[in-house]
């Protein structure tokens, strides 16, 4: 065995060819300092920031307490909250590459500074971290923290297998990032169509990191719907029968059955890619009987769900938000429910809109047209009950309530946008242009990432204990708002003047004014982002002054602000008895909250795991070992992650007893803290004053 | 009233308190879901063999690959296995020593061992007849239906390897119980599956 074989063992296709700077060192030409500097520095950004961090927790000696607190934690508040810490992280690179995007369409006039491989990448990891990385962990993580307080429970169905599918999500996260580093990422798009992405176009390994990070992030979510359906079928405290549900909770249950059924033909898909690259199967190619067409069924049988998936925990979100901040009732829940469940039946129906152009005849095309129209209808029922439910109440502008306000008015003129798409005559002139582009930005930016903003507002407060400053939020909120529709909307005139999506230059100059508006937003965009990380170091610096122990700031109507905040890693110290819809707010009314049970119980809660931390390791060093070849590797990770599977299995002791005594001491001492504060009406809502006991409005009218 | 409610899904071992009921439940549920999801990854390759039946690219096809005899001893083996899986869980329930239950559980072991071992040898014809998933797109799907099916029969087998050690370990505990509810969901599920591809694949394709 030579020196070449022996490194080609270990390190596989791993060069230094592969280094974002190579091609820059060995050929200076422009076009290649240019990218390459570019490509440079986000890769020691990522770098930098790694080491930062490690740093960071080193100095602050925080690698123990970060072990047992967090990585290792079974506890589903920590869990939601660590994904969407995650979260944030990879929406700050997604929101840098679609400026970087934006940039160079508004100097695209002649073609722009970037390389088309470089833009290409650009578009696959926007998307695919956007989707993958960013909204599903963001989701995920605000239903974890969640749904378990409104349904009165104490954890998770499976917290171990919790902590495994965040891992997963992690590693295929940083796999994502480390693809900055070393290798290209593909340039098929997030939605990854072969033949393109087959070796015959790319034999590189970018395709391989799209595969192999989806797969891991498909894989987790998958297990997370389980768990999530199972809780809310068995984990309901006495009482929360299924229409008492505060609706957060439903569309959590919705979202969880879509991700039970459709995850699976994702990984399918992506298995399938991944057999034809490194096994010369013939799924997708173009010859020895490959059908690509299939790929296309396969893919959105997943990705028209997904879309759901994503936007009904934040519908789910808004109904909190715009229920508790106008002092009122749901208007019309049940026709909510209704509507939710309506949405996520017929999501399995329309997936074919997704490709009208690609020949399937027009009877084909019309059912699924229709199909497609019909799932207005329901989410128009959400839109009127979402009106009603201001309508004639106490209307508060906090910042949940202009992201909420923000979405309805953009969400409906995306909506319409969608239906003049769902009619194949018409997705014939405008497919595959910027006017596609606008619409789906249009639905998921208003309605998907403003609800989990609107989220991360709403329940912050609850997770650490004390609010958000309100002027940076509603700076944000504004920015967000404003900055979307600079950036989307003049990509409706662009693909009616038929711009073709991912394309990156153009020499016609009636583009670029549209392109320099969208680019602005862009801007606008980015300032609202580091408005959201200014809002967290002031708020944090202040915590004190925002402190809201006794944890119910907004006079909130569902059981998880019957809880101190943070709430104690058992949630309730006795299961609650539910009575009604609005659990917390009629326990306010007939003066049974903040009581004190009149027997304590001890509590069993599951023991920290290492098994989310080994899946994480062992998924993301599979998946690297993939992607570069260096089977060794893949192996050893293989035996890791299965020996540590059967190792669970022969683990007995995984419960720990929390003693009734402890429970009762503090529940006493957070009774006696709340005995201390005095109530404060909604005006002081965002008053110092405010410590998260809300004077009652029959109180108040009596005052 | 003497009447046995079933208090979960699937076989109830007997009377317990209302707590270890409800985790049960729990978590038996839990699997049923998985499993369900698990359909959905086998009826989407079930679809994807139907569209690419006849994309055989002028390579050969299921008349000249499969070997139905074969197939049928296979067929034999897995679903005697469910048999002494089912005996295995009757011991389980009524039996008071671990003896038997670990024989039928051998017993089931030895039958997949003899299920893999055929079937890895009906590939291998299968190659030596000019059949490799890389020679057409209806062999690419024959070989990601199938061999997923063989996938989780070892999978199962590995499981079942570990709950037998498991059992000589610590006994018949809760955990073993549990172990082995479960495992005998996913034992029977398979059996289904392979019943589909027996009259699908094999079948379908030689009729």
């Amino acid at each position: 065995m030579n020196g070449a074989t022996i490194l080609h063992f270990v390190f596989g296709r791993l060069g230094f060819h592969w280094l974002p700077f190579w091609d820059m060192l060995q050929e200076p030409t422009k076009a290649h300092i240019v990218n390459d500097s570019i490509a440079t520095f986000a890769a020691s950004l990522v770098l930098f920031g790694g080491a930062l961090t490690v740093l960071l927790i080193t100095w602050f000696r925080a690698w123990g307490p970060l072990w047992s607190k967090w990585l290792t934690s079974v506890d589903h508040k920590r869990i939601g909250i660590m994904y969407i810490v995650l979260s944030f992280v990879m929406l700050a690179r997604a929101l840098v590459e679609a400026a970087l995007m934006r940039g160079q369409q508004a100097f695209g006039y002649g073609g722009g500074f970037l390389s088309a491989d470089h833009f290409g990448q650009l578009f696959s990891t926007h998307g695919t971290i956007m989707i993958f990385f960013m909204a599903m962990p963001f989701l995920t993580g605000v239903i974890n923290f969640v749904m378990p307080q409104q349904i009165g429970a104490r954890d998770v169905s499976f917290p171990v297998m919790n902590s495994v599918s965040l891992g997963l999500t992690a590693a295929g996260a940083m796999l994502v990032m480390i693809s900055l580093v070393i290798g290209k990422f593909s340039t098929g798009g997030w939605s990854g169509y072969p033949p393109y992405t087959e070796n015959t176009f790319q034999p590189g390994v970018g395709p391989d990191y799209w595969i192999w990070a989806v797969t891991l992030s498909s894989v987790a979510s998958m297990m997370t719907g389980i768990n999530f359906a199972v809780t809310i079928y068995k984990r309901r405290a006495p009482g929360m029968s299924f229409f008492r549900l505060p609706l957060f909770t439903w569309t959590a249950l919705c979202t969880s059955i879509l991700m039970i059924f459709a995850m699976p033909p994702l990984t399918v898909a992506t298995a399938l890619l991944a057999l034809d690259r490194y096994l010369g199967f013939h799924f997708f190619t173009n010859h020895l009987g490959g059908n690509m067409m299939n790929y296309a069924n396969l893919f959105w049988l997943f990705g028209h769900p997904e879309v759901y998936i994503l936007i009904l925990p934040a519908f789910g979100v808004y109904s909190e938000v715009f229920s508790t901040f106008s002092g009122k009732t749901l208007y019309g829940y049940v026709s909510l429910v209704i509507a939710t469940m309506s949405i996520a039946v017929m999501s399995f129906w329309v997936w074919l809109h997704h490709f009208f152009t690609m020949g399937q005849g027009p009877a084909v095309n019309a059912v699924f047209g229709t199909a497609t129209m019909l799932i207005g209808i329901p989410t128009g029922v959400k839109v009127y009950d979402w009106m009603l439910t201001m309508y004639r109440g106490r209307v508060r502008f906090t910042v949940p309530l202009v992201y909420a306000l923000g979405f309805i008015m953009l969400f409906v003129i995306g909506g319409l946008s969608g239906i003049i798409l769902a009619n194949p005559s018409v997705d014939y002139q405008v497919h595959n242009t910027l006017f596609l582009v606008a619409h789906f930005h249009n639905m998921l930016v208003p309605g998907l990432l403003f609800g989990m903003l609107a989220a991360y507002h709403f329940w912050f407060p609850k997770a650490f204990g004390f609010r958000l400053n309100e002027r940076w939020g509603m700076a944000s909120a504004l920015c967000w708002i404003i900055g979307f529709m600079l950036a989307f909307f003049p990509l409706y005139a662009l693909g009616l003047l038929g711009y073709p999506r991912r394309s990156l230059g153009y020499f016609d100059p009636i583009y670029t004014p549209y392109m320099e508006v969208a680019f602005a937003g862009a801007w606008v965009i980015l300032a609202a982002f580091a408005c959201l990380f200014i809002q967290l170091f002031v708020s944090v610096r202040r915590r004190r002054e925002y402190a809201v122990p006794a944890g119910d700031p907004w006079d909130g109507r569902s059981l998880e602000w019957s809880l101190p905040a943070p709430p104690p890693e058992y949630n309730f110290s006795v299961l609650p008895q539910v009575t009604g819809r609005d659990a917390f707010t009629r326990q306010k009314e007939d003066g049974t909250a903040y009581q004190l049970p009149k027997k304590f119980s001890d509590i069993e809660m599951p023991k920290n795991s290492a098994m989310g931390m080994i899946t994480c390791v062992g998924g993301f060093l599979m998946a690297f070992a993939l992607v570069w070849h260096m089977w060794w590797l893949l192996i050893l990770g293989s035996i890791g992650v299965i020996g540590a599977m059967i190792g669970r299995g022969f683990a007995r002791d995984t419960e720990k007893i929390i003693p009734a005594r402890e429970v009762e001491r503090e529940h006493k001492r957070w009774l006696n803290e709340v005995a201390a504060t005095s109530p404060v009406t909604r005006e002081r809502e965002i008053d110092p004053a405010n410590v998260g006991l809300a004077a009652h409005p029959l109180m108040q009218a009596a005052e | 009233m003497s009447v046995v409610a079933l208090k979960h899904p699937g076989l109830n071992l007997g009377p317990s308190d209302r707590e270890t009921e409800l985790k049960t439940e729990e978590l038996l549920f839990g699997f049923w879901v998985f499993v369900m999801s698990d359909a959905i990854v086998f009826s989407v390759l079930f679809a994807t063999y139907e569209i690419m039946r006849h994309s055989t690219a002028g390579g050969p096809g299921p008349a000249e690959l499969y070997d139905i005899k074969s197939v049928f001893i296979e067929t034999l083996a897995l679903l005697s296995s469910s048999f002494t899986y089912g005996m295995a869980s009757l011991s389980l329930k009524y039996g008071s020593s671990r003896r038997p239950l670990i024989l039928w559980l051998c017993l089931t072991l030895t039958l997949a061992v003899i299920f893999l071992g055929l079937e890895a040898h009906d590939f291998i014809t299968m190659f030596h007849k000019g059949g490799p998933p890389t020679r057409s797109g209806y062999l690419s799907a024959f070989f990601s239906l199938v061999p997923l099916h063989g996938l989780h029969v070892t999978t199962g087998s590995i499981w079942m390897i570990a709950m037998i050690v498991q059992i000589m370990v610590y006994g018949v505990d809760k955990e073993v119980k549990l172990g082995l509810l479960r495992l005998g969901i996913f034992w029977h599920f398979l059996d289904i599956v392979w019943i589909a591809i027996f009259s699908v694949v094999y079948l379908g394709g030689l009729a």
